[in-house]
């Protein structure tokens, strides 16, 4: 499959994770949010922002307690819980928003 | 993303009838086609290249001529129906195509007309059938509906190994260019990377430093996860979803709550960063070896004196029963102790004799039931007693539990349901045969909890953990519901400086 993001096709494998992930960008996101259901908000962002950001240190997305621990620091301990992640990205916080931040689905028995 | 399906009705476990047949139910049920990228990098063509189908016979050919046991499956059946009604898929779907029999004989028709004189000479009058595309993606669909849990084997009368002819026609399919993406994908990161998960060294040493401040952080105690640790006595070999997924993690800081209580120097690997074996799933010897030799080699680098399986179903299944032809011999390790061991066989040996102190009000309000991962059940087996891969998961369970029940035994032990997810099957396009597999386990469960009060079960394979964790919550229960074996211990285990 593919998007279409200001007149550019970008192409994406069959589940809608980007081929090539440098052709992310924030409209990207936002469209790719809204075909999954979800509409991004502050807080959305504050866990794609954080995938983004350990990606590009450790070329994978992050283990799901790593990302907790992340988002209790940065959004306090209330929201630092796998409950609140999945009310974020119903589908799992793991493939959920890496799809949505451009990032490769997480592969394995996961 | 897969089409909306409707989550079946659970029915009463203790009347489990046959289900009305819906002829053709998942004939639409596929996994992806492994990409070239995903193929090549395995040494399989990337396409499907003219003139597959005669390859696709020689290649089957061959397997008949090198696996006995696939020539005597072909040839035996009688199709006394034992088998009909014992697969989940089959239970779950109500398509007469996933009934064993009628798998394996997707497989024994193309075998008949090219392998059989009466099939080559009436093909028609011994249902023998061409190798052609209508053929080939029925395979792809069918074989791709099977988990390799080998319960219709146990029914068998002549123990005809359905998971075997899988394991043979998607090594077929491989080799002709038309390979499942979910595994092939996995197995080219764990030769470029070193596990399943494409976690690279930093970021698994990284991810290890903050489950060593967490477990200071709960426990008080310095508990350590050490990595690349030359001489220590065990190599830890895990699955890498127990570094990454939950509930997999918390079964990873149980094994080094055990490590550290028993004063046993330990180290996991970079480089055997994954005790799982995809290459046996696609039925590819040389793939299972290639992989499996990444645990010599650590061994062998690291120095250790006993290599140690964490819990991971099929990995244990390759280790028990396959890894010393795969990759022995190890008579560098220790021999007084078993190659390999189970963490869990480790775990209850400490217990026995008093080497570790559980205090089961850690898991304080908590009723266990635990589901038996087939290829620990029917795989392999535990420990230096017949029947060991049962009775140690449930000693270690209720040493660390107030409470613990069983499901109903005809679906524990060497009878246990698949989770829906194993052999390559835990994938998000093919999550309605995942939900649909899982239905005889979860009618089940669904007794216990009404009966009993169960209010976790626990599993001991990275895969039932992960399609749990998926599929519990359309059946009305909490995600948190599966739980590893060694969580428990990890709640329930006394810390010395805690003591």
């Amino acid at each position: 499959m593919a998007y279409t993001s200001n007149g550019a096709t970008i192409e994406a494998d069959e589940e809608g994770y980007l081929i090539n992930i440098t052709e992310w960008d924030e409209g990207l996101a936002d469209q790719i949010a809204k075909d999954e259901g979800i509409t991004m908000s502050p807080e959305h962002w504050e866990v794609v922002n954080f995938l983004r950001e350990y990606y590009s240190e450790y070329q994978i997305a992050p283990a799901v307690r790593v990302l907790t621990k992340a988002i209790a620091k940065k959004m306090g301990p209330d929201k630092g819980n796998n409950k609140y992640l999945y009310e974020l990205f119903p589908y799992g916080p793991g493939k959920q928003a890496c799809k949505i931040a451009g990032l490769p689905k997480p592969t394995g028995c996961v | 993303m897969a089409a909306p399906f409707d989550t079946p009705v659970l029915g009463d476990v203790t009347e489990r009838g046959i289900p009305a047949l819906k002829a053709g139910a998942m004939a639409g049920s596929k996994p992806y086609v492994a990409a070239a990228a995903h193929q090549e990098p395995l040494g399989f063509p990337g396409v499907l290249e003219d003139g597959w189908e005669k390859k696709a016979i020689g290649h089957m050919g061959e397997l008949l001529g090198k696996y006995r046991s696939l020539q005597v499956f072909m040839d035996i059946c009688v199709k006394c129906g034992a088998c009909t009604d014992k697969c989940h898929f089959f239970l779950g779907t109500s398509d007469p195509k996933n009934m064993p029999v009628a798998r394996a004989d997707l497989f024994r028709s193309v075998y008949r007309r090219y392998f059989t004189a009466a099939g080559k000479l009436a093909p028609g009058l011994v249902g023998a059938r061409e190798m052609n595309k209508e053929t080939l993606d029925e395979w792809f669909n069918y074989f791709h509906q099977c988990s390799q849990c080998r319960r219709c084997s146990v029914f068998c009368p002549y123990g005809i190994d359905t998971a075997e002819i899988s394991m043979a026609a998607r090594d077929i399919m491989d080799a002709i260019g038309q390979g499942q993406k979910y595994c092939n994908e996995i197995i080219g990161k764990v030769h470029r990377i070193g596990n399943n998960l494409g976690l690279p060294p930093p970021a698994l040493l990284d991810t290890l430093e903050g489950l060593e401040e967490d477990m200071e952080a709960d426990t008080g105690v310095a508990v350590k996860m050490p990595i690349d640790v030359h001489g220590a006595e065990v190599l830890l070999v895990t699955p890498s979803a127990d570094f990454f997924a939950e509930p997999h993690v918390l079964g990873l800081i149980g094994y080094a709550k055990v490590f550290h209580a028993a004063g046993t120097s330990w180290t996991l690997s970079t480089k055997a960063s994954e005790a799982g074996n995809f290459g046996m799933f696609i039925g590819n010897y040389e793939q299972m070896r290639k992989i499996s030799l990444r645990i010599r080699e650590a061994a062998l680098e690291l120095g250790v004196k006993r290599i140690i399986f964490g819990e991971c179903g099929h990995a244990w299944r390759v280790a028990y029963s396959f890894l010393n032809t795969l990759a022995g011999p190890w008579d560098f390790l220790d021999p007084r102790y078993p190659v390999p061991q189970h963490i869990l066989e480790f775990t209850n040996d400490l217990i026995s004799r008093k080497g570790i102190k559980l205090d089961k009000s850690g898991n304080d309000g908590m009723v266990l039931t635990v589901h038996d991962s087939c290829n620990v059940a029917r795989g392999a087996r535990m420990g230096d007693k017949p029947g060991g891969q049962f009775t140690i998961p449930r000693d270690v369970i209720r040493a660390s539990v107030p409470k613990f029940v069983d499901m109903h035994p005809d679906t524990i032990c060497d009878k246990t349901f698949c989770c829906g997810g194993g052999g390559g099957l835990l994938t998000d396009e093919l999550i309605e045969l995942r939900v649909k597999g899982s239905v005889p386990r979860m009618e089940a469960l669904k007794a216990v909890v009404e009966q009993d009060g169960v209010t976790h079960m626990a599993a001991m394979c990275a895969i039932c953990k992960a399609q749990f964790t998926k599929i519990l919550p359309y059946f009305g229960h909490d995600r948190e519901m599966v739980v590893s074996v060694h969580q428990l211990v990890s709640n329930a285990i006394v810390l010395g400086d805690n003591d």
